[in-house]
């Protein structure tokens, strides 16, 4: 025995966009990853362990989805360089499983043909094989197997079974002990592709019996949600009701968490401890992460929205949809996905930018995702709307509150189109790029375990980030406003002497014209970490200053304190303002240098103040000062 | 016998049924990329000669994009792109 054979073999996952990949492997190895229909949304390396039935341990990547090794964008780059083993730090793969979907063979078998090129062992996976039955697809497996020379297996890995006979498959030809011969493989000009499409059509006739026909669910949908003007009036209808969704139905679970946390602060105030210990558990600890983990139900609907409409195979239309509209300000249709992830958080959005091809539209994408309204925003927005937006209905049927918050997204997106048109004419001076191509995939019902997994990771990171970072910056912010204690026989609130007044004050010659005060600018500091620690600051900031008061009751105080104007200069200063630190990390990292991370802070920066300016003086001038 | 007449598919109607006869690459000068690049990725996503194409949908706009069915698959695009497909409407 050599020490190869102690290693655990490596078997490749390789198919097109939207082949049922991802759900492949989330059946092979048991973790419940998101499964998207968009293409190219797999765009980080997925590795995962199982053990076959014949007792073997192997080591699955899931690779992202692509249509020929031929690598277009950074995401097939890495499908390419694994297949063909030129990742130093990876093992190349023992075994390459071409994944397919039976009801759309096409494309995949000449995919195969290629992969057959690289010399290491391969064979195909069916996938899908319940759907192309329904469509009447009649597959001979035996002729098809013929044809390509290499093992066919088919599967349906949404089903408990359904990959019994691949894992069976896995075993016999790894046993096998193939040895790889020399790669044959070289980038194929466009005669070797028409050969090799011309191949897989004529292996296509061979091996299939009955054809399908367009499923005609998919058909009937996309009648009426690809129509010229239904399909986008349904499309805003869609983004409409998601964000009243996120206002309403979030709120009954989200004053069962206030009122817990409510309940848990005067629990601690009633504790016989000592004054500064108590103030910081209650203050500092139960009033700081609490004002952020409320938001835990809006993030987990906005989410829930989101993934359900991935896996629905929407988002593919949504960009067809959009594409003209957005092609108009300068960007891409494939950066609707990118732009839409973004709502719920700029890190995701921007590196699902990967799967824009060209580095001009992908950097525009980039530049204007942190405008998209991130659930990160949600606290902010609420917690002011919630305080100073009245809440009662127009036309009848609307809520305002829900009213405004649709406003400030839509201006975000609206300052998006702006930046990305003056961007395109100001970096670039061009106005054609990329192509833009991309597979409609049949629809398909989601997956409750996969949807259900892809909301607890998010919420399980959101927490993560309560229990971490706006933790600790809560406590810098408690800290802050309690030291130093203000002199004996001191008769303003203690706030006032504390180094937090300090700073904030010393703020207050740049802020002034914004209408924000002092306590403001302390919050906004921290807010610099992550947006909705913020809430929590001004949350600390109030209920030191008040004293015993409650940290629910902060939009109240607000709503004492504030002129209208202030209020409306800060909606103004989040819908720009560049606060949000692993935001400028993540575009660091992938546009590699800083460049773009000072152009997106500056920007964004000069937005904000402009908005919040004129936003201040406006609503002054209106009489709301 | 004369050959039966061709138009780009990128001029081509909601409802056009027929088949792909070439792809010629002058055709879409307008596009952003190396014609030998956008051949091999219209070959890619199944544009290949004697492949059946209908067309399904196209967007509120100038009509595009336009969305494809190439054999078996739905293919979107920009007409500006498929202009280098050469079509011919099935009788």
């Amino acid at each position: 025995m050599n020490t190869a054979a102690q290693l655990a073999p490596v078997v490749a996952l390789v198919g097109n966009p939207n082949c049922g990949k991802t759900a492949l492997f989330n059946a092979l190895t048991g973790s419940r990853q998101k499964v998207a229909n968009y293409p190219g949304v797999t765009v980080e390396k997925k590795t995962g362990r199982l053990t076959t039935p014949a007792g073997r341990s192997i080591e699955i990547i899931d690779l992202p989805g692509t249509y020929s090794l031929r690598a277009r964008s950074p995401d097939e780059e890495i499908t390419r360089d694994a297949v063909l083993g030129k990742i130093a730090t990876e093992r190349a793969p023992d075994l390459i499983v071409c994944v397919a979907d039976a009801s759309n063979l096409r494309l995949a078998l000449r995919l195969a043909l290629e992969l057959k090129q690289v010399g290491r062992p391969v064979m195909m996976s069916l996938n899908m094989m319940d759907i192309a039955r329904k469509r009447g697809i009649e597959i001979d497996i035996a002729a098809l197997e013929r044809e390509l020379g290499i093992p066919v297996v088919s599967s349906v890995a949404v089903r408990r079974g359904g990959i019994d006979a691949l894992l069976a498959a896995l075993d016999t030809r790894l046993a096998a002990h193939q040895a790889a011969v020399p790669s044959a493989w070289r980038v194929p000009d466009a005669a070797a592709l028409r050969g090799s499409q011309r191949e897989a059509d004529r292996m296509l006739q061979a091996a299939i019996r009955k054809v399908g026909r367009l499923d005609p669910g998919t058909a009937k949908a996309d009648a009426v949600l690809l129509h010229p003007v239904g399909g986008l009036v349904i499309l805003l209808a869609i983004l409409f009701v998601m964000f009243q969704a996120v206002f309403a139905w979030a709120e009954p679970l989200m004053d069962a968490i206030s009122e817990a946390f409510t309940w848990l602060g005067a629990l601690v105030g009633a504790a016989p401890l000592p004054d500064l210990v108590r103030s910081f558990l209650k203050d500092g600890l139960i009033a700081g992460v609490g004002s952020v983990v409320v938001f835990l139900p809006q993030i987990v609907i906005l989410f829930l929205f989101i993934l359900l409409l991935e896996d629905l195979g929407y988002m593919a239309r949504a960009a067809f949809l959009m594409d003209r509209i957005m092609g108009g300000a300068g960007l891409h249709g494939r950066a609707f996905i990118p732009l839409l992830s973004s709502f719920a958080c700029a890190i995701p959005g921007i590196m699902s930018t990967r799967v824009i091809d060209d580095r001009r539209d992908r950097l525009t994408t980039i530049l204007v995702a942190p405008l998209m309204t991130c659930s990160a925003r949600i606290p902010v927005y609420t917690l002011i709307i919630s305080a100073f937006i009245p809440d009662r209905e127009v036309w009848g049927f609307v809520g305002l509150q829900g009213l405004v918050m649709f406003g400030l997204y839509a201006a975000g997106i609206m300052a998006a189109l702006g930046v990305s048109f003056v961007a395109k004419r100001l970096f670039w001076r061009t106005t054609s790029g990329e192509p833009f191509m991309l597979e409609l995939p049949d629809y398909k019902i989601p997956q409750a375990r996969s949807v259900a997994f892809g909301v607890w990771t998010r919420a399980l990171a959101f927490l993560k980030r309560a229990g971490t970072i706006i933790l600790a910056m809560m406590i810098l912010i408690w800290a802050l406003a309690s030291f130093p204690r203000p002199p004996e026989g001191a008769t303003d609130p203690a706030i006032d002497y504390s180094l937090a007044a300090k700073i904030g004050r010393a703020m207050e010659p740049v802020t002034a014209p914004l209408g924000f005060n002092w306590q403001i600018n302390v919050a906004l500091i921290p807010g610099l970490a992550a947006r909705e620690v913020a809430v929590g600051a001004l949350g600390t900031i109030y209920a030191v200053e008040g004293g015993e008061d409650a940290p629910e009751k902060v939009g109240q105080i607000l709503a004492d304190q504030w002129p209208l104007a202030t209020a409306l200069a800060l909606l103004a200063w989040y819908v720009f303002a560049p606060q949000c630190a692993a935001t400028l990390a993540v575009i660091r990292r992938e546009t590699g240098g800083w460049k773009w991370v000072g152009v997106t802070f500056f920007y964004m920066l000069a937005l904000a103040y402009g908005a919040a300016f004129a936003t201040n003086q406006i609503a002054r001038a209106l009489g709301a000062g | 016998m004369t050959a039966p007449p061709t138009i780009a598919l990128g001029e081509a109607p909601v409802g056009f049924r027929g088949h792909i006869t070439a792809l010629d690459l002058e055709r879409a000068p307008a596009v952003g990329l190396p014609p030998p690049e956008l051949e091999r990725r219209l070959i890619e996503l199944g544009f290949v000669e004697g492949a059946a194409v209908e067309l399904l949908h196209q967007g509120l706009f100038g009509g595009d994009p336009i969305a494809v069915r190439v054999a078996a698959t739905t293919i979107a695009l920009r007409r500006r792109e498929a202009m280098a497909v050469i079509v011919t409407e099935m009788s």
